[in-house]
């Protein structure tokens, strides 16, 4: 076989897999939300947007993710750099560290429903101090806060390992020279993860910054385990106007919006943390 | 590196710190694991148990729940679903990006650049939301409701991830072995199987684990795309606001525990893939 064409042809069924199942979708996504059934029509997005819980699930999305990513990122910078820093035990650290990364988000809200509801780990422990006489109802709908917080913990305890092994395989690459070379400078160990660690993880933070904030954006499961759909979201009422209310064309729409939302986070942190170029090790 | 600085520091403020990064290390350990044992512990308790107040902490050793959760109408079916779905989805994944990690890794071509830039860019975009347009392209084609129809969009989330570690599998493998194996006689496909596909084949096993955790997690697509062969994720996430609370959790651990031993398997090549997937 010419040597020409055989990179064509292992690409061939991946392109076209793509083609049909990634491409052609997306078109047909994008013209679902700007259509009725006689063609164009901006209804499904006047639907949307005046619709009395849009503006609350993209509010409640776009927090979610504002107070989760951050924390995340501070979280697997330490967890990353313990990890990088122990010498024995580092296999079974690393394992213990990276369970979550294999549990999905519904799993995650259940585990989180175990803690929080109304006879559940939370409300026993505080009885068990004495610090309640009965158990308190954590996620009703008038605690819309607590059902937030839950959230928040059962995303931090789940989503963090990605960030993390991401962090710890982009620490790998940095050579140990730099900070031998800070050391003999006298750069003390902040310093040196100031100076050395952030600049150089750079690419790495990139992508974890990006993986994550796309995940948060379409965070779905653990609100419906935790919350029902007390907590509205995006991906949620993306659900509701698929099932309950039957209209794809508003389905579709909301189907937009997080795209939007996504271009524009992915397009944020490529220019806030773009690498110079010929600066990568 | 250890936290040595260039001055000596007196002893107890080194045992110090050593006593505090041990303490956050046993404590992230915590963190993560006593939310698992929790769900362990419901599911290992009668379902009286587990709406019982207040809770001891300590699992009833009692399998009513499990029971309860197998008995009930739909979740052997949902299970079977979700492992059909997730070894299709396996396949499926790899025999389509097994070939194209090979040929970026092997050859220099006009137009690697553009399918490098569509497999990248199919991690920026919110995928599970492919579902809604094709549900009625499924309808059309007579593939809604089946294993295959979900086992496709799944294999759209897994193939990035599947492309990406056989890139860098095969870019790990000297081009010279091979080269050796084509003086030696053999011809192209020979020397493929008989010299790289030995050396590949745990990374390939690992990355088609990963691929069948991708499916067996996923909810979105799998709750939009089945309506009667449910698979577990979409089956307990459309009966949660009517089902028991017991049998919610017995659902969570049997999605749970598949998922640690998934890990456990692949815990080598998690590192491996993660790295190539930041370039």
């Amino acid at each position: 076989m010419p040597a020409k064409v055989l990179p064509y042809l292992l690409l061939l069924p991946a392109t076209l897999f793509l083609l049909v199942f990634f491409v052609y979708p997306f078109v047909q996504i994008a013209w679902l939300s700007v259509s009725g059934p006689n063609g164009f029509s901006l209804q499904p997005l006047t639907t949307m947007a005046t619709h009395w819980k849009f503006q609350s699930a993209l509010g409640w999305t776009l927090l979610l993710a504002a107070v989760v990513v951050p924390l995340q990122l501070v979280m697997a910078l330490s967890m990353a750099s313990i990890v990088t820093k122990l010498e024995r035990g580092r296999n079974a650290v690393l394992y213990i560290f990276s369970i979550p990364l294999g549990l999905s988000d519904l799993a995650a809200g259940i585990v989180w429903l175990a803690i929080f509801e109304q006879s559940g780990f939370l409300n026993s422990m505080l009885a068990g101090l004495g610090v309640i006489d009965r158990p308190i109802l954590f996620l009703g709908y008038q605690n819309i806060w607590v059902i937030f917080l839950a959230v928040v913990l059962a995303e931090l305890w789940r989503a963090t390992a990605i960030v993390m092994v991401i962090l710890v395989s982009g620490m790998g690459l940095i050579p140990k020279e730099y900070y031998e070379a800070g050391e003999v400078f006298g750069a003390n160990a902040w310093q040196r993860f100031v100076k050395i660690t952030l600049p150089m993880l750079r690419p790495s933070l990139q992508s974890a910054l990006i993986l994550r904030t796309l995940a948060a954006f379409e965070v779905f499961a653990v609100v419906t385990a935790l919350g029902g759909t007390t907590l509205p979201v995006l991906m949620g009422e993306t659900f509701q106007w698929q099932f309950a209310l039957q209209d794809r064309n508003v389905a579709s729409a909301y189907a937009m919006v997080i795209l939007a939302i996504s271009i524009l986070a992915t397009l944020f942190f490529l220019r806030v943390l773009r690498v110079p170029k010929g600066a990568t090790i | 590196m250890s936290a040595t600085a260039d001055t000596p520091r007196p002893v107890e403020a080194r045992s110090a710190g050593r006593f505090l990064f041990i303490a956050a290390i046993v404590l992230i350990c915590a963190w993560v694991l006593v939310p698992i044992y929790l769900l362990l512990v419901n599911t290992l308790s009668s379902p009286s148990q587990v709406s019982a107040f207040p809770k001891t902490g300590l699992p009833g050793w009692d399998f009513g729940s499990i029971q309860f959760f197998m008995g009930f109408a739909g979740v052997l079916r949902a299970l079977w679903n979700s492992l059909l779905v997730a070894v299709l989805t396996m396949i499926l994944s790899i025999g389509i990006g097994a070939p194209a990690g090979y040929a970026l890794s092997r050859f220099d071509f006009p137009g690697k650049e553009a399918f490098r830039m569509l497999v990248v860019m199919t991690r920026a975009f919110p995928l599970p939301l492919l579902a809604l347009p094709l549900a009625v392209l499924f309808i059309r084609t007579g593939l809604d409701d089946t294993a295959i129809g979900l086992a496709t969009v799944h294999t759209v989330l897994a193939i990035p991830f599947a492309v990406l570690i056989t890139f860098s599998l095969f870019s790990g493998i000297p081009l010279e072995l091979e080269e050796a194996a084509w003086t030696l006689g053999c011809n192209r496909l020979q020397a493929f199987v008989k010299v790289v596909l030995p050396l590949v084949l745990p990374g390939i096993a690992a990355s088609a684990v990963f691929a069948f955790t991708i499916s067996w997690n996923e909810v979105f697509a799998a709750a939009v795309l089945t309506i009667e062969n449910r698979t577990l994720p979409a089956f307990l996430v459309q009966s949660l606001n009517v089902s028991p609370l017991h049998l919610k959790f017995a659902g969570g651990a049997a999605m749970v525990i598949p998922a640690l031993v998934f890990i456990f398997a692949v815990r080598k090549y998690l590192f491996a893939m993660w790295g190539i997937a930041n370039r």
